[in-house]
C-alpha cells in the first residue's frame, strides 16, 4: 500500500508489521517520533507488544537483553548520546547473542547541542559485533527494519541490528513508501539459548580465557556467517516485493574512472552529482555503502576513489575513508563534510570530485586541504 | 543452589541466598549484576544455581529484570523474577535503574543484599558503608553515613518491602514467599555480614549479624502497602539495646573508631528506632 511518511514513521510501521512482543525505549530527538508511533500503536491496540517506557538508554538496552533472553522479539529506537549512553549494553546485547533490533538516527555528539546529522554516533558503535546498515530513502528505512528481524533471528546469526537513518534529512522528512503484505517473510522468533526455569543455566558467569576466546571467535564467525543470511534475505525480499537491495549501492559504476563513496543520504546526493559530472565528460560513478558490518568487499581496482565522510575519528582521519584504505590498500581523496548536520548538495559532491587531490583530506566546513 | 560453591570461608551471602532460593522455588530466574554472587556461582560451564541466572552489568539488574518480567508475563508465564544485588549494585550503580523498575510497576522482587562495601573488588567503599568504617579506600574511616535506601524505596510506595539479616534464616524464607505473591515491585534488604571486609573471624558470621540487630545497627521490619510492622528481634532491640561497643569492637573496621562517631552512630541508632516506631504507630 502507498503512504506518504517520514523516516521515523515508515520505521514505526515496520516495527509494527514486525510484531515484537517488548518494545523498551527512552525519547531523544530526532529519534523520538519512532518510539511515539509505537507507544501509540501499542495503546490503541494496533500492536500487542508491551511497550517499556524506561528511564534511560542505558535500561531501555538492559530492558531488551532481559525481555530477549526469554526468547521473544524486542525493538528499540535511539539516537546519539542515547546510543552512547547504552554503549556498555550494546556490547552485552551481542556478547549475549540478542537479535535485538534497534533503529537509530544519526545525529552529531556534544558539545555543543547539535541535534543534526552526522554518523559518528553509529560509527563508535562498530567494533561492539552489531550488524549496522545505513540507509538513504524513506522507503529504504522501512524494507531495512523489516529485513533487519529476519537477519538478526537466523540462527546462523543471532546477533543484533541496527538500522541507521539520517536525522531530519530522512528522519522528519515526507517520501513516499510502499508497505509489504509481509505474510511470513519473518519467520517466528526460535532462540536456541532461552531462558527455561526446567532446564537451570548460567548466563554470562565468570568465564577462563580459553572459554572467552572461544565466545569472541563464534561472534565473528556468525557476522562473517551474517553475509550469506544477508544475501539470501535480501534476494527473498527482492522476490516478495520486488524492491533490491545490495551490501552496497552501485550507480553507473561499471565504466567509472572516479568512484565517490559515502553512506545514508550523502550516498543517495552523489547519484545526482555523477549525473552531472557525466555530462561534463567525467566518467564518474556511486557506490553508497549499506552495510558497514559485515564490512563488504569492495572492487575498486583501477578507480580514483574520492569518500565523503559525516564523521571523524579524531587523530585519524575519515572513519569510512580509513574502513577502506585499511580492506582495499588503495589511496583515496578524504573528504570531511556534513558534520553537525552541514549542508551538503550535489554541486558540492561534484566539486569534490572535480577538485580531487587523491591522498588529501578536505574539511569541507572549513573548506581547508589538512 | 548447590554443594560448592566459590563463596569465602563464612560468607553470609550464601547463607542467604540458599534460604532465598529455597523460598523461591523451582520456577524462578534470578538477575545477578556485578558482585559477589557472580563470583559465588562458579566458572562456566559450571553453576552452583540450580535455577537460571541472568548475569547482566553492574548498572543494569533491575531494567534486565524489568524487560524479562515484560516478556514472562506477555507469554502468560509467571516465573519468578529476583534481582540479587549487592549494595554497590543497588545503593550507587543500580539505583536509577532500581528506581525507574519500581516506578513503572516492575513485577519482580529485587533482593540487596548488603555487606556494606564493594566486596567482590576488595572492600571499597559504598553508598552502603557505615560511618566509621575502614575500607580500602577510606583507609581512616568512612566520614560520611550510611544512605538510607529503604527510605528512598518506600518513597517509591511498593506493595511490600522489608529489611532481614544472614543470621535469622527463617525469617529470610518467610518474607521472600511473602514478597513472591504480590503483583509489582517488591523490595527485601539483606545485611550480610562479611568475615574478610568487616575483618572479624569466619566462625562468628552469625553472631555478628545477630549482633547488628540486637544492637540496633541493623532493624528487622516489614512495610505492606505502608503499614510499618517492627520484627520481634527489633522490638527487643528496641527496649534494650546490646551496647554497640560489643557489635563494633569485634570486627577490624572499627578498630580506632573515633569515639565522637560513635555517639553519631549512638543518636542515629536512637532515631531510627524512634523514626520506625512512630510509622509504625501511624500505620497501625
Amino acid at each position: 500500500m502507498k503512504k506518504i511518511a517520514t523516516g521515523n514513521k515508515a520505521v514505526a510501521e515496520a516495527v509494527k508489521q514486525a510484531n515484537p512482543t517488548v518494545v523498551a525505549a527512552y525519547p531523544i530527538t530526532p529519534q523520538t517520533e519512532i518510539v511515539e508511533q509505537i507507544a501509540e500503536f501499542v495503546t490503541s491496540g494496533q500492536m500487542p507488544a508491551r511497550y517499556i517506557a524506561v528511564e534511560s538508554e542505558h535500561s531501555a538496552m538492559a530492558a531488551c537483553i532481559g525481555a530477549s533472553i526469554t526468547g521473544i522479539r524486542t525493538f528499540t529506537a535511539t539516537s546519539s548520546h542515547g546510543l552512547l549512553y547504552m554503549h556498555e549494553m550494546t556490547n552485552w546485547a551481542a556478547g549475549a547473542r540478542l537479535p535485538i533490533v534497534m533503529a537509530n538516527v544519526n545525529r552529531s555528539l556534544g558539545p555543543g547541542w547539535n541535534i543534526w546529522a552526522e554518523h559518528t554516533d553509529a560509527l563508535q558503535e562498530r567494533d561492539t559485533g552489531w550488524l549496522q546498515v545505513y540507509v538513504s530513502t524513506v522507503q529504504e528505512a522501512y524494507d531495512a527494519t523489516l529485513m533487519a528481524f529476519r537477519i538478526a533471528e537466523h540462527n546462523d546469526v543471532l546477533l543484533p541490528v541496527m538500522v541507521n537513518l539520517d536525522g531530519f534529512l530522512l528522519s522528519h522528512i515526507m517520501q513516499p513508501v510502499d508497505t509489504v503484505e509481509l505474510g511470513d517473510f519473518i519467520p517466528k522468533i526460535h532462540l536456541p539459548h532461552a531462558i527455561d526455569p526446567k532446564h537451570p543455566a548460567g548466563y554470562g558467569t565468570l568465564t577462563g580465557p580459553d572459554q572467552q576466546f572461544k565466545f569472541r571467535w563464534e561472534i565473528e564467525r556468525s557476522m562473517r556467517d551474517s553475509v550469506k543470511v544477508i544475501e539470501e534475505t535480501e534476494k527473498e525480499f527482492a522476490k516478495r516485493f520486488g524492491r533490491k537491495y545490495g551490501f552496497t549501492e552501485n550507480y553507473r559504476c561499471e565504466d567509472a574512472d572516479v568512484i565517490v563513496i559515502a553512506m545514508g543520504t550523502l550516498g543517495k546526493e552523489a547519484e545526482v552529482a555523477v549525473d552531472l559530472l557525466r555530462n561534463e565528460g567525467i566518467k564518474a560513478g556511486s557506490m553508497r555503502i549499506r552495510w558497514l558490518r559485515p564490512f563488504p568487499k569492495l572492487d575498486l581496482k583501477g578507480k580514483e576513489v574520492v569518500v565523503i565522510d559525516r564523521d571523524y575519528s579524531f587523530g585519524f582521519g575519515g572513519i569510512l575513508a580509513g574502513e577502506i584504505r585499511s580492506k582495499t590498500g588503495i589511496s583515496l581523496y578524504s573528504v570531511i563534510a556534513g558534520l553537525g548536520g552541514q549542508e551538503v548538495t550535489y554541486d558540492d559532491i561534484a566539486d569534490f570530485v572535480r577538485t580531487r587531490r587523491t591522498g588529501e583530506e578536505f574539511w569541507f566546513g572549513v573548506n581547508a586541504h589538512v | 543452589m548447590l554443594k560448592c560453591t566459590s563463596a569465602c570461608a563464612g560468607c553470609s551471602d550464601s547463607l542467604a541466598l540458599r534460604y532465598v532460593l529455597k523460598a523461591a522455588g523451582p520456577d524462578t530466574v534470578m538477575v545477578v549484576p556485578a558482585c559477589c554472587t557472580s563470583v559465588i556461582q562458579g566458572i562456566y560451564p559450571n553453576t552452583a544455581f540450580n535455577v537460571p541466572v541472568y548475569n547482566i552489568a553492574f548498572g543494569a539488574a533491575a531494567a534486565c529484570a524489568s524487560g524479562m518480567s515484560n516478556a514472562f508475563r506477555a507469554e502468560g508465564k509467571k516465573t519468578n523474577v529476583i534481582v540479587y544485588a549487592g549494595d554497590g549494585g543497588t545503593l550507587d550503580i543500580g539505583i536509577q535503574a532500581m528506581s525507574g523498575a519500581f516506578e513503572r510497576g516492575t513485577d519482580f522482587l529485587y533482593i540487596c543484599y548488603d555487606n556494606e562495601a564493594y566486596g567482590n573488588t576488595g572492600m571499597q567503599r559504598s553508598g552502603g558503608t557505615p560511618m566509621g568504617a575502614k575500607t580500602t579506600t577510606t583507609p581512616t574511616g568512612k566520614t560520611d553515613a550510611k544512605k538510607d535506601i529503604d527510605a528512598i524505596v518506600a518513597a517509591h510506595d511498593p506493595p511490600y518491602m522489608a529489611t532481614a539479616c544472614a543470621a535469622y534464616p527463617q525469617d529470610i524464607f518467610k518474607k521472600v514467599q511473602k514478597a513472591l505473591t504480590f503483583r509489582g515491585p517488591t523490595f527485601l534488604h539483606i545485611l550480610a555480614p562479611c568475615p574478610p571486609g568487616w575483618r572479624y573471624p569466619t566462625e562468628k558470621t552469625v553472631e555478628m549479624g545477630k549482633l547488628a540487630v540486637k544492637s540496633g545497627m541493623w532493624v528487622l521490619y516489614e512495610r505492606e502497602y505502608g503499614k510499618v510492622t517492627i520484627g520481634p528481634q527489633s522490638k527487643v532491640a528496641m527496649k534494650k539495646p546490646i551496647p554497640l561497643e560489643d557489635y563494633l569492637s569485634p570486627q577490624g573496621r572499627f578498630k580506632g573508631i573515633d569515639p565522637k562517631i560513635v555517639e553519631i552512630l549512638k543518636q542515629r541508632i536512637t532515631k531510627n528506632f524512634q523514626r520506625l516506631a512512630a510509622e509504625e504507630e501511624a500505620s497501625a
